[in-house]
């Protein structure tokens, strides 16, 4: 393997590590509040966490392009506070990942949190523990699984994302040439037949190992967990 | 007078009402399924709040709508003893036991793990995950917990039927003990008019369409 070619997937590691860490609570909460939560518009809310999923993603990369770019209102606030430009940039790579996970994280999330049984909570608040310490000790633990789990299928999304990546941040190496975009690439060009099959094989390897561990942990929930309580 | 509770609630179509007076030892709401007699515990232990109406045990008030008065479950010290014992599947027995316990105020707190272990036989249990336990192993530990959080009161709610016959006789001597030795007062529902005759001071019929008196 060339410098260049592991130099694409240290880049796409770092872009996917990125990304599904940042989300992850943001994932959390929103699972939670659509799980939990009875408000106005909920509906709305679930529609608009799932529309990465289903929209184009070259329409989701432009939406960045226009929300993030140099005059865009977000682009500009965060240029003006945080020093920080997205576009053509690593962490716009991260970002538009982390956007078209969004929707897979919360949706094991919210699975998981469905699916814990809420009279241990009623149970525990018996037991003398508050609100915030039944969550803490009681419905975090028991939602763990799905969180990971999550977290893991995000990271696969994230290392596969390509539409909206090259629309927002173009094919920049060692900047936003994730996998995906390099073997895009190398196909563009007759003769990289050994670089696009390398690639690929990783790709199908981190994505497949990133499924096997995504399934094993919404399987296994950990010791005593699995079956009835009686 | 322990319990003293008079509430009204409407659950979809059925209306829960109960006028209650209740002596020292234990306290049976006896009654067909669905005449709400679980409702009335939650009621009791703050996880379902009456329409309107007043719960109070052993002098404390820890509901009145008159007055404005609810007291949040975690500070009602309630022992709640439930149906199917509702262990912590990711706690240990030892970890289940010992819940309410580290929560509770030491001052409050009338029992240790090892006094608890011993009165209920699980000494072996306690390394052991909940799924893995009996029924009548869980319900035991389910009694233990409850104890070990420090409560005012029991609520029980049909600890029994989960139970084969031998499991039952074994889980029923435990209430009796907690009944004479340790002097709680005890709110306990069951649907099984034997049970009822040997544990209860006192029974108190609760029909399904909702108004009960109390009789001594």
């Amino acid at each position: 393997m060339s410098p260049e070619e592991w130099q694409v997937i240290l880049l796409s590691l770092k872009v996917s590590g990125v990304a599904v860490l940042l989300t992850l609570p943001i994932a959390f909460g929103l699972a939670w509040l659509l799980a939990r939560g009875r408000f106005p518009g909920k509906l709305l809310l679930d529609a608009l966490v799932h529309l990465p999923l289903v929209l184009p993603p070259v329409v989701t990369g432009w939406l960045l392009l226009i929300a993030f770019g140099p005059s865009g209102p977000a682009g500009r606030w965060l240029a003006d506070w945080l020093g920080l430009t997205l576009m053509f940039r690593w962490t716009g790579a991260a970002l538009a990942a982390a956007i078209m996970a969004l929707p897979l994280m919360v949706r094991a999330m919210r699975l998981s949190i469905e699916a814990i049984d809420r009279r241990l909570e009623g149970a525990a608040r018996t037991l003398g523990a508050a609100r915030w310490r039944v969550f803490l000790t009681i419905s975090l633990p028991l939602a763990m699984p799905g969180l990971l789990a999550g977290a893991v299928l995000g990271f696969a999304r994230s290392i596969g994302e390509f539409g909206a990546t090259i629309t927002f941040v173009s094919n920049i190496p060692g900047e936003t040439r994730t996998i995906p975009i390099a073997i895009y690439g190398a196909l563009q060009i007759p003769g990289n037949e050994a670089e696009v099959t390398r690639l690929a094989i990783i790709a199908v390897l981190l994505s497949l190992g990133a499924l096997l561990v995504s399934e094993l942990l919404a399987r296994r929930m950990g010791p005593g967990r699995s079956g009835h309580v009686l | 007078m322990s319990f003293e509770i008079a509430v009204e609630r409407r659950l979809g179509d059925t209306r829960i009402a109960l006028d209650l007076a209740g002596g020292p030892g234990l306290t049976a709401l006896f009654g067909p399924s669905g005449a709400g007699k679980s409702s009335i515990l939650n009621m009791v232990a703050g996880l379902l709040r009456p329409d309107r109406g007043r719960i109070a045990v052993a002098g404390e008030t820890l509901f009145d709508s008159a007055a404005g008065i609810d007291l949040p479950p975690e500070h009602r010290r309630a022992g709640y003893v439930f149906q199917d014992g509702r262990l912590f599947p990711h706690r240990r027995v030892r970890d289940n036991l010992l819940y309410g316990w580290r929560l509770a105020d030491p001052a409050h707190r009338w029992m240790t793990l090892d006094d608890a272990v011993d009165f209920l036989g699980i000494a072996p249990l306690l390394q052991r995950w909940p799924r893995t336990l009996s029924g009548g192993e869980a319900q035991r530990v389910a009694i233990g917990r409850a104890l070990l959080s420090g409560p005012r009161f029991l609520l029980m709610d049909e600890p029994l039927s989960s139970l084969d016959m031998a499991r039952r006789a074994e889980v029923m001597q435990v209430i009796e003990r907690i009944r004479d030795a340790l002097g709680l007062p005890i709110l306990y529902v069951s649907h099984d008019r034997a049970e009822v005759d040997r544990l209860a001071s006192q029974v108190v019929p609760l029909a399904p369409e909702g108004m009960a008196d109390t009789q001594a």
